[in-house]
């Protein structure tokens, strides 16, 4: 049956094209361990837990910071933070200093582990991603 | 003339006594260390509790040595920071955070059976400091010193208007604190908690250069004491009393040698900034947190230096040219008079000055460890009191483990898992010692009940 044999094979050939250009679109999954990168750069202030430490650094679990908007919780990673700001109800009196010193990849792998764990459920941060927001804040 | 052998009555009474003074003198002797000796093992001279008040059948949830129990005297308080109790056994508490509430909470014990009630709430500032002293209730903002005049029964007058004793004192979020404490000659004294870290220019950033010298020190970063009965006052009134300390939480004025003495929080972040320097163990245990005596104008360190317990010395800091080795200019800082495990936060300092406990803890300092957050990776540690004996205004031992457990699990590896937090310490008018904690807000009251 020739139609049913070239119809398989074009059905198959679209299905390669379409796993090709899916391939593109998703960012490629890191190499880097979030886990790790998260242990030695932001654990000793926010502990193994996620949870911070009370009225002096700020906790990570299911905050407005964490879960929203990707290219505010980078910009924070990049700048540092110091405004006295309410969070969950409480301040907290440390600044945050800047970690613009770690590499796109590292902020993008930190990131996803942090809003994958702590009992948040938001999607990843790519290397892209902080490529793109860094450069704005060059700007 | 009466004569005995040829003597006259005036010389054999003179050699008779004479003969007796040595057997008098061991009477004396013998009589005054007996009853020495049933002063202290008899409890003669000692203030044993009232027997309405009983430990509580778990001892609060503490760890204590033998013959000491614990009864929780309020719970859910707030985040209770420093606590007074006054002569008539009322307990005043100044709350952290005054957001939701009154700053300041008062408890009254109608029944004297240790379970006192809330009988005043006032005051609507943050802060941690509270004492009471001559008459008055002293209280502190993150930036002022109240004061509030007590009646004859310790009830506040005036809760609603203090008196202004200090004010404009700088508060920039970190380490922001006014924790007081007061002589008997008319002065109180004031932590100023440096706003930095390890006075780099850009606080805790890794790679920030520190500032020489620091210009944090002029108004901040030490002790300050100003007059306790003059209102309005501001730095240009007062002493700068102790300089070159990081932040002060605990501090007490020692009536035996009648001097300060107050428990530094050292610098964090060692391995964080300094990876090169410092691993992750050595981030633990450096640098110790101090007592340090404070004698007036003296210089104690900070930023230039900290101390290392394990080489039992001061040390250049690693943002001032330090290795970890290094002495340089902290050959000329103050040493603390006694050391302990880095980062352990002591919140609480009291000498002890009663007699219910056992003589062994008199003039002896108890000290309330918070409990660490800077030990990470490291389990944390902390999270207890701690007393260390005295003698003649020093200390005369190792430091023991008071009361322990507060945290409620043995390995702390985050402090959101410590269920309670050691915070304030006040003495009772019966030699009680209590203890606040900042996280549940629980109230202890730690008795002795063994053997006299």
């Amino acid at each position: 049956m020739p139609i049913l044999k070239s119809t398989l094979i074009t059905a198959l050939f679209f299905l390669m094209a379409g796993n090709v250009f899916a391939q593109t679109k998703t960012p490629p999954k890191t190499h880097l361990d979030g886990k790790k990168l998260y242990s030695e750069n932001c654990l000793s202030c926010h502990q193994e837990d996620g949870g911070g430490v009370t009225s002096m650094n700020p906790p990570l679990i299911k905050t407005s910071y964490v879960l929203g908007d990707k290219s505010e919780i980078v910009k924070i990673v990049l700048k540092g933070f110091g405004e006295k700001v309410k969070i969950q109800g409480k301040y907290y009196s440390n600044i945050m200093p800047s970690l613009s010193y770690l590499k796109d990849d590292q902020i993008a792998a930190i990131l996803t582990y942090v809003r994958s764990h702590f009992e948040n459920t938001a999607s990843a941060i790519s290397a892209e991603e902080v490529k793109e927001i860094r450069a704005k804040l060059k700007n | 003339m009466n004569t005995l052998h040829g003597k006259s009555f005036f010389e054999v009474y003179k050699t008779s006594f004479i003969r007796s003074i040595p057997i008098l003198i061991g009477v004396a002797l013998f009589s005054y260390t007996t009853i020495l000796k049933a002063y202290h093992t008899k409890g003669l001279g000692r203030n044993p509790v009232s027997k309405l008040v009983k430990a509580d059948s778990n001892n609060a949830g503490l760890k204590l040595p033998v013959g000491f129990g614990a009864l929780l005297v309020a719970d859910k308080m707030g985040p209770t920071r420093h606590i007074a109790v006054a002569p008539n056994g009322d307990i005043f508490l100044k709350l952290y955070d005054a957001d939701n509430g009154p700053g300041i909470k008062v408890l009254h014990d109608a029944l004297g059976n240790g379970k006192p009630t809330l009988s005043q709430s006032f005051g609507n500032y943050s802060g941690t400091g509270i004492a009471i002293k001559n008459g008055y209730l002293y209280a502190t903002s993150n930036n002022d010193i109240y004061r509030y005049k007590l009646d004859k029964d310790y009830k506040v007058i005036d809760p609603a208007n203090p008196e202004h004793i200090v004010y404009g004192l700088i508060e920039r979020g970190e380490h922001e604190s006014k924790s007081i404490t007061l002589d008997n000659n008319g002065n109180i004294y004031v932590n100023i908690g440096a706003y930095s870290n390890a006075c780099q220019v850009k606080d805790r950033q890794k790679g920030s250069p520190a500032m020489d010298p620091c210009p944090i020190l002029d108004s901040a970063g030490g002790i300050w004491k100003f007059k306790a009965d003059v209102l309005n006052q501001t730095y240009k009134d007062g002493i700068h009393y102790g300089k070159g300390i990081r932040n002060t939480v605990g501090l007490d004025w020692n009536t035996e040698t009648n001097q300060l003495f107050v428990m530094q929080h050292g610098r964090d972040q060692l391995h964080d900034l300094f990876p090169n320097l410092y691993g992750t163990k050595e981030n633990a245990e450096l640098p110790a947190e101090e007592m340090l005596q404070i004698e007036p104008g003296k210089f104690y360190g900070w930023p230039y230096c900290y101390y290392d317990e394990l080489q039992n010395k001061k040390v250049l800091s690693p943002e001032y040219g330090g290795d970890g080795k290094k002495v340089g200019r902290c050959a000329n800082a103050e040493n603390p008079v006694i050391a302990f495990p880095g980062h352990m936060a002591p919140n609480g300092l009291l000498f002890y000055k009663g007699n219910q406990f056992p003589s062994r803890y008199k003039n002896g300092a108890f000290i309330a460890f918070h409990g660490s957050w800077n030990r990470a990776p490291e389990p944390q540690k902390g999270y207890f009191v701690v007393f260390v004996p005295f003698e003649k205004g020093k200390p005369s031992g190792k430091w023991e483990i008071f009361a322990d457990n507060f945290a409620g699990i043995d390995l702390v590896k985050s402090p959101g898992q410590a269920k309670h937090r050691p915070c304030g310490l006040a003495e009772g008018p019966d030699g009680s010692l209590y203890v606040t904690d900042d996280h549940e807000g629980s109230v202890y009251r730690i008795i002795y009940n063994g053997k006299i």
